[in-house]
């Protein structure tokens, strides 16, 4: 047996991850991944009004803000027999949109990038030849030899501080580290260009939804914003995302292959088989035909086969969760209980983990950016094909690099651009719309004694689902099936791996004492375990069926 | 140059003038409660501080959105406080380290920091089943923070669930949660809010950096300069609801012209905040303004005493 490491915590994530490794030869052989925290939100619904759910759900994750709420409106409103007016669907397609831009703006900068560049080789780089590096691959507006100086001055300073605060006790000058110093600082200013442009594209959920994190504009029927729908606030919305999509295109876009190009050995690394998406953003009342980012599944890596997802074969699993086992119910009946005591972590043969195992016909299934990229390419999607084909060029590798670590973190910014320029097109169909004296913005609608209701989407980390169960016009149940359930689950009955688990077998590890590359592959899911965690209907070996109502 | 005109020159770089620069520390010395004479010394904390005070920021059980909403902040913007104004020794959801060495990062910083760190806690204590609901590391939230915020000089609870439990803490409560002060039995600077207001987190530090102390409170642990006045009473919309011009209906006449959402359920006239005066996102918007009665999110037990939200109160 090989030696076994565990890194916990897991940093730059949301939620507390614990994952677990054995090593030989320099490689990892086996995984386990381990979410450590329960908090209990369904239990929680259970008997509340369904037109409160949205609030209480949205508070699962604070870096994945909006996409429970909209989730559950799209629930509740499916449960209500609503259906919303074209500006409330336009409005919640562009909150949606602006938490692709500032989600996946911050995952690859901020809880990504340190895997890859070096903040201490830095501050050796040549400013001179940084400006030139910087000129040559992106077309950014800030740059320049003076600026590049004045930001290695600035980190200079810091390090010289000798308080290295958050860029403490890492990993800097591990062998890992590839790019040469001028990339590094190149990617170091744009680091912090980032952290202050992330600021401003949240105020795109602020002008509509009064806030980000948690914006609150959403309710079952539609939106509230309509006296935001002024002509000057519509102006702001549309100018801060013309300012975001430039530096995706500038700079986000030409990093993630600058990077790329020094690690192409990464795309052999990290792959998983199988993919679903359940896609987003409507783009008529029709779903899932007139959806931007199509719904589909890719079994075994054939993207000449995209399927269409059938939610009856969603199936969940606990026999290596830490829930009380018990017979298989539908999701609308499920049940909630985890076990009332101090969990035993026994990843070898019992529980060892609060995620539970989902599984689409029988088989761990990635979800995200990558799926919904593969599953686009695999239909020849418009917009994401030739942003696709463009990249695989300019990086010289074939469409089999996609199944990787490097693919996953590329599909995240490719499709950044393709939401991009579309929320764009969605805003002025707005703005079309309402010149035309449409101003409606809420259906009103009478709450049902009981009645059930799904919500599918596909939000920044992957494909989510909620589920409600409305009696006496109350909660009676509430379930979700997130992002990270599908990618960070522990193995199933079966003793299948999760996509974390299958990703990381096969990445090497210089140094086990320093577990950078093993970081690579968990930060490449963009791991949110906080949500994860909350996709609880006990069952016993057994699975159960979602059924489509 | 000196620290002072480099942080200056770095703002002009952004565009941002002294002028606005200033401004915003007007607003900033205004919502802290303090007089127009303290304007130069806020202004003074931003651009040349002294040296950086260590923070230790935890995660217990929440959502990130707390911390999320910290990096919204502007003037100073996230990476000046974390490059220039504080020493952020621990925060897991932006360190480059990880496990082992995310461990011994925290253990060192509290080796050399002991008595002289300011504690942010963000998130709520499980303290049913031994705590196991929650571990970083193998140790359960409580032992962490039994160990961490003891040492502390100061302890301030970010965002609602570390102050009062929040959302986990809602019945039935499953993992029993607490607020970072109940499950320690001791007080605690608590600025609540789901999430709070970045401002208000700013400005108690700034409090802190520039007197040497910690703001007046209230008795639940929330700084006066933010959270001594009700929602209702800074409202906007104060005027409607004195001459009864209520939304009654989303999507209404009413709602477009911006009545009062009291009988749509607003908490507001229960809820201390500053949210109308300050504003969201660089001073862009709240829920009201949005359309969107207030729920109460900064007060204890918000889950369980304001709901059903749309129902007039």
């Amino acid at each position: 047996m090989g030696k076994r490491i565990i890194v916990d915590p897991i940093t730059r994530i949301e939620g507390h991850l614990r994952i677990e490794v054995e090593i030989e030869g320099g490689q990892v052989v086996d995984a386990w991944s381990s979410a450590q925290m329960f908090r209990g939100i369904e239990m929680i619904l259970k008997g509340r009004d369904p037109r409160d759910a949205h609030h209480f759900v949205q508070r699962s994750c604070g870096v994945c803000t909006y996409v429970h709420s909209i989730a559950s409106v799209r629930a509740v409103d499916d449960a209500f027999k609503v259906k919303i007016p074209k500006n409330a669907r336009l409005i919640r397609n562009m909150l949606h949109g602006a938490q692709y831009l500032h989600d996946h703006l911050v995952h690859f900068y901020h809880l990504h990038a340190l895997d890859w560049v070096d903040v201490v080789s830095a501050l050796s780089a040549d400013p001179q030849k940084t400006a030139a590096l910087a000129d040559s691959v992106s077309g950014a507006d800030v740059g320049g030899a003076a600026y590049f100086k004045s930001v290695q001055a600035r980190l200079k300073t810091f390090v010289d501080s000798g308080q290295l605060g958050p860029f403490s006790n890492a990993y800097w000058g591990h062998p890992a580290y590839k790019l040469p110093p001028e990339a590094n600082l190149m990617a170091c200013a744009h680091y912090i260009e980032a952290l202050r442009l992330q600021a401003r594209t949240a105020r795109l959920h602020a002008i509509f939804g009064g806030k980000n994190p948690h914006p609150q504009s959403l309710v079952v029927g539609g939106v509230t914003c309509q006296a935001s729908l002024t002509a000057d606030q519509i102006a702001e919305f549309i100018y801060i995302t013309k300012e975001t999509q430039d530096f995706v295109k500038k700079v986000y876009l030409p990093d993630v292959l600058a990077v790329a190009s020094f690690y192409k050995d990464w795309g052999s690394i990290g792959g998983t088989q199988n993919f679903l998406a359940y896609g987003d953003f409507p783009q008529t009342e029709k779903e899932p035909e007139s959806l931007y980012l199509p719904r589909g599944v890719v079994m075994k890596r054939n993207l000449a086969g995209v399927g269409m997802v059938d939610p009856a074969k969603i199936t969940e699993d606990v026999t290596r969760s830490w829930y009380e086992n018990g017979s298989p119910k539908h999701p609308y009946e499920g049940e909630t209980k985890p076990l009332a005591e101090d969990p035993k972590y026994e990843p070898n043969k019992g529980k060892y983990s609060w995620i539970k195992a989902p599984r689409y016909d029988g088989a761990s299934c990635e979800v995200g950016p990558l799926a919904r990229v593969l599953v686009a390419y695999g239909k020849g999607h418009q917009d994401i094909k030739p942003l696709v084909d463009k990249a695989l060029t300019q990086l010289s590798i074939p469409a089999t690099a996609l199944f990787s670590t490097l693919g996953r973190t590329a599909a995240r910014c490719i499709e950044t651009v393709a939401v991009g320029d579309a929320l764009q097109e969605w805003t002025m169909e707005l703005v079309e719309n309402i010149k035309s004296g449409d101003t409606k913005t809420y259906e009103p609608y009478e709450i049902p004694d009981s009645g059930r209701g799904m919500g599918l989407n596909d939000v920044p980390r992957g494909a989510l689902g909620h589920w409600i169960d409305v009696k006496d016009k109350k909660i009676n149940n509430y379930q979700y099936v997130v992002p990270s359930t599908w990618n960070l689950s522990p193995r199933d009955g079966k003793n299948q791996r999760s996509p974390v688990e299958e990703a990381l077998i096969g990445t090497p590890v210089a140094d086990p004492k320093q577990p950078l590359e093993i970081l690579r592959t968990v930060h490449s899911f963009d791991p949110c375990i906080a949500c994860a965690v909350h996709v609880i209907d006990p069952q016993s070996n057994q699975t159960y069926k979602v059924n489509v109502i | 140059m000196d620290k002072k005109e480099q942080f200056y020159q770095r703002l002009e770089q952004r565009g941002v003038s002294r002028r606005d620069f200033m401004r915003y520390c007007t607003f900033l010395t205004a919502t802290m409660g303090l007089s127009a004479s303290f304007v130069p010394k806020v202004a003074e904390v931003f651009a040349a501080p002294k040296q950086r005070p260590p923070v230790i920021w935890l995660n217990f059980g929440e959502c990130t959105g707390c911390t999320e909403a910290m990096l919204r902040t502007v003037y100073p913007y996230a990476d000046e406080l974390v490059l220039e104004i504080l020493s952020v020794e621990y925060h897991e959801t932006i360190m480059a380290a990880a496990g082992h060495q995310a461990e011994e990062q925290l253990q060192a910083a509290l080796k050399k920091h002991s008595g002289k760190f300011i504690c942010v806690a963000e998130g709520a204590i499980p303290t049913k089943y031994n705590g196991g609901y929650g571990r970083i590391g193998g140790r359960t939230f409580l032992e962490i923070a039994q160990e961490v915020i003891p040492q502390a000089a100061a302890t301030i609870c970010i965002g609602t669930c570390a102050s009062f439990g929040g959302i986990q803490a809602a019945k039935p409560n499953p993992g029993g949660y607490m607020g970072v002060g109940q499950a320690l039995k001791m007080k605690t600077i608590n600025i609540p809010g789901c999430p709070p207001n970045p401002v208000n987190l700013v400005g108690t530090i700034v409090n802190y950096l520039l007197l040497g102390k910690l703001p007046a409170v209230d008795d639940m642990g929330r700084p006066l300069f933010a959270y001594g006045k009700t929602i209702h009473d800074q409202c906007p919309r104060r005027s409607h609801f004195e001459n009864e011009e209520f939304v009654e209906e989303f999507g209404s006449k009413e709602a477009a012209l911006g009545y009062c959402l009291y009988k749509m359920g607003c908490r507001g006239p229960e809820t201390y905040n500053n949210c109308p005066v300050a504003k969201f996102n660089d001073g862009t918007s709240w829920p009201v303004e949005a359309g969107h009665p207030c729920i109460g999110c900064s007060e204890p037990d918000f889950w369980d005493k304001m709901t059903p939200f749309y129902k007039e109160f």
